[in-house]
């Protein structure tokens, strides 16, 4: 919302300082967005006198004149048909830039002759379309600067321009006077009356209006008059200045009408073509679908079941509300006008502005909500403003419907409102501030005035109290604790678990990201997402179409985006929701990191090498450890396919209950995803761990033993498809109490052992717990290992 | 006596190596040594011979292997540093490489918040990223036709055919998580709800997704100037400065009354960002009064309870405090950025060490 400080004092009668009441509106929710100061860019121009003007020599309409300014006498080659000697003139000497025409001004050569400057015209200087010729001015001081003499003599158009953002709630400040209104209760100043009396018809409205008894609860009710013998033509230039400097272009008297009481009062007025109206008959009707309109802005309407149509005997003239329409609409020539000031419901309007993508003054405001109370008043003063300038003889006004009950009223409770606010605001003072923003009080009962339909119970009157008392001055009070003492945690045991993972992973090495929960629709694909559940109606492109069903495919595509960049050596993890479905909840915590290239850059060590899969279990396993998953798992096959289908494992409890998978991500979807592989990746499920059930922090008792523990190593030739874990957990059975441990230290595949064959050496420790082993124990424990391994695996002991 | 004591300090103390060294422990003081035979030789001795003999050849023994010992730690000594000045290294080669794990901007300034407001009694709530209209919007006071339903650019979850359910939405705002945290916890309740939420907007200052943390204290007599305080509170302790300025600006939010925008006086020199100091405002959150309406969707008595709620972006703060220029650089994962605002895994922010280093 736009105005000048201006058009602000036509309402407000203020000493305030600009600076005061830009603070002001700022402060009590009218936040101040800009400024303008339109004389800033005009500052340079200064006022000069033309002593002589005389035909260039070699071009008929070029004048040379000589012109006095601020700096002597210059030459300025002018082409403007006004320029002669005696008239006061503005001039832009070298160096000083023109707005109008987006240059700045320089010495130059006009056919052969020099021209030290230029004399403007009001378009040039953005002031006015005008640019017959340059400005004569009936006063002014050579030298005197121009904007300085505007500011005299023409303030309005050099005046500021406020910018305030308008919330939602506030449709009273979508008019000049709302404005003023919430300056006055703040105290910067008295309401001005405004009113004007009512104007007699002298004769009968020619043109009826009906409302359909289904259209009245979106058009309650419809004011209008014919005036007849109007001379439309151009604004005057208060009206035309005040428009303008506001971004509006004006475009003939009677549309700048209906401008201006949009802007001034939140009143959208609409005036049609009295000679245009078919049947010289109005009907505001629900719309059947399929009726079609060209709009003022000349484009083609069509509606849809529902929307408020205003139709004459032929068609439809105006969509209520939101846009007239072209052929009924006022021009030059008109000689009658009918104006309409009617109610429209937001919720309507707003349904049928967003349908038809039309984002006028008028649906912006009757969806917010205009001042039903009004209606009448509209039509009276956009009367007296039209019969002032273009004449004409008003009609008596015809009125449909009703205007709709807007009177409510809410209780004033001081005390609630000095107890939520947390600030002292005296019962008087509370009252006082309502009653200067229009609430009228009966007893402690608050009636809202028309013009605030956001006022819907008794935490808004608490609102406009606090407000008008400046939150500003608000003063901080403790919160007292929950609790005495020291505080006590507050993370959930899931939450605790999501960032010791996180902080795991990092301190593996892993750099994390955060990315987009939605992805393409392929890539959702590749790992078994992409259904329909998931999918976004309005997605913002097709990269973003789907909610993930993982987090490696965002990873994958970082992965892509970095190696394209030349970074081939990547440790990325993510810790966040993926989406198995389309429902609330239907969201699950992942863990997932993602290893690619090689464990660092070459060095002089020969330390770096390929990532394998061995890097992702073993971080996969540190992150589980951390959480405090179990250390006894067991490693399955079997994964989803975008895995390598023989180089992953699940870590499960059980073969239902996954914590984790790690692996080597499948080639083909890295093809898919334009990463260059090979990748090892793993995802954990971090709620899937099971929940300590331990009651307190002790650790339980250290048994250790002071008794010297024993190794033995051994070799077995076993299939090469015969999984490690089988060897180490049948030797580990071999003797539960004495066992402590098993590592397999060595795998050597093929070779001399023949096809289909491997080796693989694993180092038994052995702990005593009551005496020293003697040499016959260790056989005889040996000698089980031996065959439980090869029981369980048909291997044999390598010689 | 005098004589091999002579002999053999004098051989120890020219011994070149430790075999030489040995040779002369053999001879000198061996089983079948010099030493040694004088031993037996007390046996034939008189008593009163044997008792100045004896101790005597015991001294010379004893003094024979610590000359012995002595000369051996010398020689190693020598042989060890004669080695070790063998033994070269370029120490200027690079060492070992070793990964550099990070944690990103969002994650850590989580953290930081929840520290802060875990200090104040603020418990960590959460939600759906994908919820119904109702918690997204109704509940929080904003029905089907209210201009900021538009505004939000709502991303809306597609509805099968037959499904004549509203759409879900992709939340806009945590202030769904508030609501839930009503209905599950009742009242009085202190929560901050931080995580993702989603509007379909992109330019340097809009991502399509982004982070924001609510917060949410019901009681009987919590006031405004309850918020302002924790605010006030919030800000010192995130920006790590001693004292800051906050204005309350009156706004509009549907689910809070009154409402207010905050901002934080600053100042802007050099394109850095300094808080607490100079003549600038940021705004930084949205906050106010919980509306009635919103209490009794919670399933609330807005007559005997009342609170507070406030949201900020976690992203937006972490921009300001850290100095990030560009929102959309956070989901983009390129390296170099993960590298340069990333964080140590062992920064965990707490209050008794410091939020940053």
């Amino acid at each position: 919302m736009k105005f000048t400080l201006s058009w602000l004092k036509d309402h407000l009668d203020t000493n305030a300082s600009l600076d005061e009441i830009v603070y002001a509106l700022t402060d009590l929710g009218l936040e101040v967005e800009g400024v303008e100061d339109r004389g800033a860019r005009l500052r340079d121009f200064t006022i000069g006198y033309v002593q002589s003007a005389e035909k260039h020599p070699d071009a008929d309409r070029l004048r040379v004149c000589q012109v006095e300014t601020d700096e002597g006498v210059k030459q300025i080659i002018c082409g403007a048909p006004n320029a002669r000697e005696g008239i006061t003139v503005v001039v832009a000497k070298p160096g000083v830039y023109v707005p109008g025409i987006d240059t700045t001004i320089g010495v130059g050569k006009i056919r052969g002759i020099e021209s030290f400057g230029m004399m403007a015209s009001e378009r040039e200087m953005e002031l006015s379309e005008e640019h017959d010729g340059i400005i004569e001015l009936p006063s002014g001081e050579v030298g005197q600067s121009f904007v300085d003499w505007l500011a005299e003599n023409d303030p309005a158009k050099v005046d500021p321009v406020i910018e305030i953002a308008i919330t939602p709630n506030r449709p009273d400040a979508l008019g000049v006077r709302g404005i003023a209104r919430d300056l006055a209760a703040r105290g910067l100043g008295k309401l001005k009356k405004r009113d004007v009396d009512a104007i007699e018809g002298t004769f009968p409205c020619p043109v009826t209006v009906t409302i359909e008894g289904d259209t009245l609860a979106q058009c309650p009710v419809f004011y209008g008059r014919l005036i007849r013998g109007v001379k439309n033509g151009p604004s005057p230039a208060w009206l035309q200045d005040a428009l303008r400097a506001i971004g509006l272009r004006p475009i003939s008297f009677l549309v700048d009408v209906t401008n201006f009481f949009t802007y001034d009062r939140n009143r959208p007025l609409h005036v049609f073509d009295a000679d245009k109206i078919a049947g010289n008959a109005l009907r505001l009707h629900r719309a059947k679908g399929g009726e079609t309109l060209m709009g003022l802005d000349e484009k083609e309407y069509t509606f849809t079941e529902g929307m408020t149509l205003i139709s004459d005997a032929e068609g439809v003239e105006s969509i209520g509300g939101v846009m007239g329409g072209l052929a009924s609409g006022c021009t030059e020539e008109t000689t009658n006008v009918f104006i309409e000031a009617a109610y429209f419901d937001p919720v309507r309007t707003a349904y049928t502005g967003r349908a038809l993508k039309i984002n006028s003054d008028a649906r912006y405001r009757f969806e917010r909500g205009i001042d039903p109370a009004w209606t009448p008043y509209g039509i009276e003063h956009a009367t007296r403003m039209i019969l002032d300038r273009a004449g004409g003889e008003p009609s008596e006004v015809i009125v449909a419907g009703k205007i709709p009950d807007w009177d409510r009223a809410f209780k004033l409770d001081a005390a609630r409102v000095q107890s939520l606010v947390g600030m002292d605001i005296p019962e008087s003072e509370q009252r006082q501030t309502l009653t200067s923003l229009g609430f009228i009080l009966e007893g402690n009962m608050a009636h809202v005035p028309s013009w605030r339909p956001d006022v819907q119970g008794e935490a808004d009157l608490v609102e406009e109290v606090a407000r008008i008392a400046s939150l500003t001055k608000l003063k901080g009070k403790p919160l007292p604790r929950l609790s005495d003492g020291v505080p006590k945690p507050i993370l959930l045991p899931l939450q605790r678990r999501e960032a010791i993972a996180r902080r795991t992973c990092a301190a593996l090495g892993y750099n994390e990201c955060v990315t987009y929960s939605f992805i393409d629709e392929t890539s959702a694909k590749l790992f078994g997402g992409g259904q329909d559940a998931t999918r976004l109606e309005n997605p913002i492109s097709s990269d973003m179409s789907h909610m993930r069903p993982a987090l490696l495919p965002g990873l994958l595509r970082a992965a892509a985006r970095n190696q394209a960049r030349g970074f081939n050596d990547l440790a990325l993890f993510e810790v966040g929701p993926a989406f198995h479905g389309g429902e609330p909840g239907e969201q699950h915590l992942l863990v997932s990191g993602l290893l690619v290239g090689r464990t660092g850059p070459k060095d002089v060590h020969g330390a770096s090498r390929g990532v394998d899969v061995y890097d992702v279990k073993a971080d996969a396993e540190a992150i589980l450890a951390a959480i405090g998953a179990p250390a006894k798992t067991q490693i399955l096959r079997g994964a989803a396919e975008w895995w390598h289908p023989g180089r992953h494992g699940k870590i499960c409890l059980g073969p239902k209950k996954v914590l984790g998978i790690f692996g080597e991500v499948h080639p083909r979807v890295l093809a898919a995803m334009d990463v260059k592989g090979p990748a090892m990746a793993f995802t954990l499920w971090p709620a899937e761990v099971p929940m300590p059930r331990k009651s307190g922090a002790s650790r339980g008792a250290l048994n250790i033993s002071d008794l010297q523990a024993v190794e033995r190593d051994f070799a077995f030739v076993v299939d090469a498809s015969v999984d490690a874990l089988t060897l180490v957990n049948a030797a580990m059975g071999a003797d539960k109490a004495l066992i402590e441990d098993v590592r397999i230290f060595d795998e050597f595949i093929g070779g001399s052992l023949g096809e289909g064959k491997k080796s693989l050496a694993l180092t038994v420790r052995m702990q005593p717990v009551a005496e020293t082993l003697k040499d016959k124990d260790i056989e005889a424990v040996s000698a089980k290992v031996v065959e439980k391994v090869t029981k369980a695996t048909g291997g044999t002991l390598r010689g | 006596m005098n004589d091999l004591k002579q002999k053999y300090l004098g051989q120890i103390a020219d011994a070149a190596d430790e075999n030489a060294l040995e040779a002369i422990r053999l001879a000198a003081v061996g089983k079948k040594g010099e030493v040694a035979l004088k031993m037996r030789e007390l046996g034939k001795m008189t008593p009163e011979e044997r008792q100045v003999a004896g101790p005597a050849l015991n001294a010379l023994k004893d003094e024979i292997n610590s000359a012995l010992a002595a000369k051996k730690a010398g020689l190693a000594d020598v042989a060890l540093d004669a080695r070790l000045r063998e033994e070269w290294l370029d120490v200027t080669l690079p060492a070992r490489e070793r990964r550099q794990g990070t944690i990103h901007p969002i994650s850590q300034v989580s953290e930081e918040v929840t520290a802060i407001f875990a200090e104040m009694g603020f418990s960590v709530a959460e939600g759906p990223r994908i919820d119904t209209d109702w918690y997204n919007f109704d509940a929080l006071n904003i029905p089907g036709h209210h201009p900021a339903r538009a505004e939000m650019d709502t991303f809306y979850m597609h509805r099968a055919e037959g499904d004549n359910r509203p759409p879900h939405v992709l939340r806009t705002h945590t202030s769904p998580v508030q609501i839930r945290s009503m209905e599950k916890m009742g009242a009085p309740l202190r929560i901050i709800c931080p995580g993702g939420v989603y509007r379909a907007d992109y330019d340097q200052t809009h991502t399509p997704m982004f982070h924001q943390v609510e917060g949410l204290a019901i009681d009987k007599d919590i006031s405004m100037a309850h918020l302002k305080w924790v605010l006030e509170e919030f800000v010192k302790a995130y920006f790590e400065v001693d004292g800051v300025d906050l204005r309350f600006r009156a706004s509009h939010f549907p689910f809070t009354e009154p409402s207010a925008e905050v901002d934080i006086r600053c100042s802007w020199e050099g394109g850095t960002l300094k808080v607490g100091e100079g003549d600038d405002w940021l705004e930084i959150l949205g906050s106010g009064m919980v509306h009635p309406n919103v209490l009794k969707a919670g399933g609330i008595d807005p007559e005997a309870w009342q609170g507070f709620a406030f949201g900020m972006g976690i992203d937006r703060i972490a921009m300001l405090k850290y100095g990030v220029p560009d929102l959309r650089a956070f989901f983009d994962s390129d390296l170099r950025w993960l590298r340069h605002y990333g964080f140590s895994a062992l920064d965990q922010p707490n209050l008794h060490g410091g939020l940053s280093r």
